[in-house]
């Protein structure tokens, strides 16, 4: 009787495997990253639109943010900026962007003429915070809770939807746990 | 996606850095940027890449180099930020024992199944040998039964 049970049970689990593998809704490019769950890593660079400024991750401790890794040569970052604006807009958390691989005169013109979504720019032209936070393209999108943890990363363009279904949840939980 | 338009035009990468002087280092260098995978253009090595993300992960490596830290301590610096996924060559550890294990317990299996079937066949009369003839002939149907 097993006997008959085994090529079934194989096919079944080929079948799950498949499933799993296939969905189209899989990024197969986007990679877990290591960091969720560990500290936030520091970052102390000048602002974007002032260089006198610093954005620095010890003027948000205490804090949960969420902080988006783009830059004007990157296409998506484009198609994300409407919703960033309209997230922006609801006012919940500070958005930090970290403008990496860029030029400041372009990222400046870049928010002048789309909409500055963000409470400070990060300017990372030699790309050492980004290393420091495993990003390997953009848009990518972190939330760090109060602790200064990494609770979360999103690969690709933010939509409302994802922001509603995978931040505002988590953003909520850092709140009551961080706090 | 974007990454892939990041990947256009990728050769054996060039440094703007040239040689580290050390040709002990050099060779160290050279080694471990071929261990590690562009991210971008994921079948790549960083020493092949021509994308910026693996110019700066060669500068990382260069400049850890000569601050005198360990292959080790490279690895563990990009596998800490990147996951394990960076590393083209995956370490024998208590995690990935199965990856590395898998192999030998297939083989295992295998030659477990041929060995059951072997002996099964052993067992066998064979069809080519003449079936040694009774001196009273093959038994009837008549011979014993009841």
């Amino acid at each position: 009787m097993w006997k008959f049970l085994v090529p079934i049970a194989a096919f079944l689990g080929l079948v799950v495997l498949f499933v799993l593998g296939l969905n189209p809704n899989r990024d197969i490019r986007a990679l877990p990253s290591p960091l969720i769950g560990k500290p936030a890593p520091a970052f102390n660079l000048t602002d974007v639109l002032d260089p006198s400024r610093s954005v620095s991750s010890t003027s948000l401790q205490g804090q949960v943010y969420v902080f988006n890794a783009w830059g004007t040569w990157c296409v998506a970052c484009r198609e994300e900026q409407e919703a960033l604006l309209q997230i922006a807009q609801q006012r919940v958390v500070p958005i930090i962007g970290l403008d990496f691989m860029d030029d400041r005169t372009k990222a400046q013109r870049w928010l002048q003429q789309l909409g500055n979504p963000y409470t400070a720019v990060a300017f990372d032209p030699e790309e050492r915070t980004a290393i420091e936070w495993g990003v390997y393209g953009a848009p990518e999108t972190f939330l760090v809770d109060a602790k200064g943890r990494i609770v979360f990363k999103f690969i690709s363009p933010l939509t409302l939807d994802v922001w509603q279904k995978e931040f505002l949840p988590r953003i909520e939980a850092a709140r009551k746990g961080g706090a | 996606m974007i990454a892939l338009t990041l990947c256009a035009g990728a050769a054996a990468a060039l440094d703007v850095n040239g040689q580290i002087e050390d040709p002990v280092l050099e060779a160290r260098y050279e080694s471990i940027t071929k261990q590690l995978r562009c991210l971008v253009c994921q079948n790549e090595s960083i020493a092949d890449s021509n994308v910026q993300l693996a110019a700066d992960l060669r500068r990382q490596v260069r400049e850890m180099l000569l601050a005198g830290q360990s292959d080790a301590a490279i690895f563990d610096f990009m596998t800490a930020r990147y996951g394990e996924f960076v590393r083209f060559n995956t370490p024998v550890e208590a995690k990935t024992l199965w990856i590395w294990g898998s192999p030998f317990v297939l083989l295992l299996i295998g030659a477990l199944i041929v060995f059951r079937v072997m002996r099964a066949r052993s067992r066998m009369p064979l069809d080519d040998e003449p079936t040694p003839a009774s001196p009273e002939g093959p038994a009837g149907p008549l011979s014993g039964s009841r």
